[in-house]
């Protein structure tokens, strides 16, 4: 007993960490990364490449300027590239793809000081830079399952950087995929009142961003992470079901007008956001109460944008603007301490 | 009921740390005995004891040695027969040195216990019961190391109604209390009986988890007939033997914030500093040595020892094969125990284990700290209510103030389940330890 060292209780710890949590949602991530180079090809294969690859190295950038040392072994910056890369379009340019990866960790973390300190969900902030800087090549798809998607890539994917995208007008045409629009589900509903059967989702026989399709897969991984704990179940279910419980009641009231609840919760980026990005810890509440609160809010208002907005997707939005409330919604949801009344809430009430 | 046996009574929230309870099922063991023995005034809350012996004196085992000073305040007696060696100052766990008792164990002599006075424990009021209670010089067993006596006289204006017996023993590793429970059922009863009596509670309730069933068992088989005791199984939870939460299990309630246990007609006694009383006092005897869990992955030879007090902490661990880079000694258990600097220190009243890491062990225990995640998991298992990731926010940026004033700092009573399930390894009771210490100081000034 030559040396004795003498550490703070407790003494032992819970297996779960950092590294662990975030590694694990990179594993999560996996299978949907796959499933969408399955369904769009070397292009999308490249996307993803690019866009974690700026996010990694913007990240490293950062942190040691910052004296922080190597944070790329946390995996954090992995997530915001693959769940980034995961809300494009698949033909979307790599010189744009990049710019949103620099955006989400530059403007989206390293800004606010960091893992931790980032109000907003940084691929969603990298999404959104990139929405504003380039509105009509993130509207622009390519048809799914295209024959020659694993021998030639789309022709935007490589356009020159700070070019307009080449345009892929002749490569949909020799997809020889049927009835293919360019428009989404959401854009179909929204401007020719189509709706899509729920197969086509489950399926992911629809045009969306690489990551948005596969509803059945996506509730899989985080299934996976929920029953593992390194996610907060509560969160998806808040968001689907009060997206869901809110478009059957305007189905209902106004007949004819407003979609099935079913598509509403299949459509566009419900599923991934609600599973991966509105349960991204730093930038939601972790008080019980506030997560059901800030999950509810998410679903309502991409229900509320969808339907009521210009735009035809409202999940980034809503769950950034979840994001900005969420300090405020847990000022007010303090847990009740142990011995005092149920109205002495810490935070907002005195 | 059916139920019970689903939804076992337990408080919100809390943890499930790994067990390590092994030692449960060996019996306690006596220690051997060393040749010195080192025993601090102070060894409780409250006044030290003042010494009744010289040195040269020769002393028999139990006989007293220093007597009380003040109503808070316990005597002391002679682990062993021996000769008193020095009266001074001398190191103690806390790292400061204390006046302490020094007595040399005559070699060869039998240390069959020889001094006690028989007392005929029905003609007993409850005033003579307290003052029997402190003439053994007990004290709370489970670690608060308060006299018990000075808690089983509540202020009169509370009338107590139950009496709560601890005996859940959540910390892991720890089994001491277990195997008295499964040794010593009657002097169990005894003493919680003699409790009773003390403080006016007409109703007892045994608390103990249900991962002990044997000592359930044990205690079932010698409850009286009357009902006035009663034995309930709790959840097995982490800091279920905490006094507030065992309150909640037990009777439902909650003890107000800020408010003692008696306020709500409750007086609670750890189940081996009861099994002490019942197997004491009708001997007149007092209280020379405590069951002890010595255990953790750097001891050969673990278990539960009946450990004089007094002993160095050295020869116990030499008697309990730990291996010479045993790097951390913990005192009592490892979600609240403490850290200690030097062996060269005696085993006091108080310690209930004594755990050894050794560097292997600690090695997987180490991570990297990371800032708040916001994962949420410390807010999920406080069992106070708190929100530790707020106060741990706010000790950070050094705002003391107001976590005292809006986010209960005072309610945390550091069992640690926060900084044990931290993913970014935050050392969370740590800082609110250092911040209460500091709004004390404030308020003080
Ligand atoms: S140490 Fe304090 S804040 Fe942490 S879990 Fe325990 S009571 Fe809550
Ligand atoms: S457990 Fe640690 S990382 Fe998670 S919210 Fe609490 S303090 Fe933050």
């Amino acid at each position: 007993m030559s040396k004795i060292e003498l550490r703070a209780a407790p003494h032992v710890h819970a297996p779960r960490s950092v590294e662990n949590i975030m590694f694990n949602v990179v594993l999560a991530l996996m299978p949907i990364c796959i499933f969408s180079v399955w369904q769009y090809g070397l292009s999308s294969a490249v996307l993803i490449v690019t866009v974690t690859a700026t996010c990694l190295a913007t990240e490293r950038f950062f942190s040691k300027a910052s004296g922080k040392g190597n944070t790329l072994a946390d995996w954090s910056a992995t997530i915001t590239g693959l769940l980034l890369a995961l809300t494009l379009p698949p033909s979307f340019p790599l010189w744009m793809g990049a710019v949103a990866g620099f955006a989400a960790i530059a403007l989206g973390k390293a800004l606010f000081g960091g893992l931790g300190f980032n109000p907003f969900n940084p691929a969603l902030v990298g999404r959104a830079f990139v929405q504003a800087a380039f509105p009509s090549t993130i509207a622009s798809f390519v048809p799914a399952f295209a024959q020659q998607r694993f021998t030639s890539f789309v022709p935007s994917t490589w356009t020159a950087p700070l070019m307009i995208p080449t345009d892929n007008t002749g490569w949909i045409k020799d997809a020889a995929v049927d009835a293919f629009t360019g428009a989404t589900p959401l854009g179909r509903w929204k401007f020719e009142n189509f709706t899509y059967t729920t197969h086509d989702f489950l399926s992911g026989a629809v045009t969306a961003s690489a990551g948005e399709t596969s509803a059945i897969l996506i509730l899989l991984c985080g299934g996976y992470l929920a029953l593992r704990k390194f996610m907060d179940w509560r969160i998806p279910v808040a968001v689907v079901g009060s997206a869901a419980l809110l478009a059957w009641i305007l189905h209902l009231a106004v007949p004819g007008r407003y979609p099935e609840p079913l598509f509403v919760v299949l459509s566009g980026g419900l599923m991934l956001g609600a599973v991966f990005m509105a349960t991204d810890m730093a930038t939601s509440p972790v008080t019980p109460l506030g997560i059901w609160i800030y999950g509810a809010l998410i679903g309502v208002l991409t229900v509320v944008i969808r339907y009521f907005g210009g735009l035809t997707e409202g999940v980034m939005y809503a769950i950034l603007i979840a994001n900005a409330a969420s300090p405020l919604i847990e000022q007010f949801t303090q847990p009740r301490a142990y011995g005092t009344a149920k109205t002495d809430t810490a935070g907002g009430a005195k | 009921m059916i139920l019970d046996f689903l939804f076992k009574p337990s408080f919100e929230r809390g943890v499930h740390p790994p067990q390590f309870k092994e030692t449960g099922r060996t019996p306690i063991r006596r220690m051997p005995f060393a040749s010195r023995y080192t025993l601090p005034l102070s060894q409780s809350v409250g006044r030290a004891a003042k010494p009744i012996v010289t040195v040269g004196q020769e002393v028999l085992r139990g006989q007293p040695i220093a007597e009380t000073a003040g109503y808070v305040s316990v005597p002391l007696h002679s682990p062993v027969t021996g000769i008193v060696e020095d009266i001074g100052l001398h190191p103690t766990l806390s790292g400061e040195w204390q006046e302490s008792i020094v007595i040399r164990a005559f070699e060869g002599a039998s240390q069959e216990v020889l001094y006690g006075d028989p007392v005929d424990v029905d003609a007993l009021t409850p005033e003579q019961i307290i003052n029997a209670v402190q003439a053994t010089g007990m004290v709370g067993l489970g670690g608060a190391a308060f006299p018990t006596h000075a808690k089983l006289a509540a202020p009169k204006e509370w009338p107590i109604e139950h009496l709560l017996v601890n005996g859940c023993e959540c910390e892991p590793f720890l089994t001491a209390d277990h195997r008295m429970m499964v040794e010593w059922p009657q002097h169990l009863i005894t003493g919680t009986k003699f409790a009773m009596k003390a403080c006016g509670a007409k109703r007892a309730l045994i608390g103990v988890e249900d991962n002990k069933p044997d000592a359930i068992a044990a205690i079932e088989k010698v409850l009286p007939d009357d009902g006035s005791i009663t034995v309930h199984a709790v959840k097995t939870k982490y800091p279920q033997g905490a006094a507030e939460m065992l309150v909640k299990a037990l009777l439902g309630r909650e003890v107000p914030a800020g408010a003692r246990s008696y306020q709500i007609g409750v007086v609670m006694q750890n189940v081996g500093t009861l099994a002490e009383l019942g197997r004491l006092i009708p001997r007149g005897q007092g209280f020379i040595e405590r069951v002890v869990t010595i255990a953790g992955p750097g001891v050969s030879k673990p278990g539960n020892y009946l450990v004089p007090i007094g002993t160095p902490l050295r020869f116990v661990l030499e008697q309990a094969g730990a291996p010479r880079d045993a790097v951390e000694v913990i005192l009592g258990g490892p979600m609240m125990g403490a850290a200690i600097a030097s062996l060269d220190v005696p085993v006091t009243k108080a310690i209930s284990g004594i755990l050894v890491f050794d560097r292997s062990a600690m090695q997987k225990e180490r991570g990297k700290t990371h800032p708040c995640i916001k994962c949420g998991e410390c807010v999920n298992v406080c069992p106070k209510g708190l929100n530790p990731s707020t106060l741990g926010m706010l000790a950070a940026k050094r705002e003391y103030d107001l976590m005292a004033e809006r986010y209960h700092l005072d309610g945390c009573f550091e069992c640690g389940c926060c900084s044990y399930v931290c993913p970014s390894n935050i050392p969370l009771v740590q800082q609110f330890r250092v911040a209460k210490e500091i709004v004390r100081e404030r308020q003080a000034a």
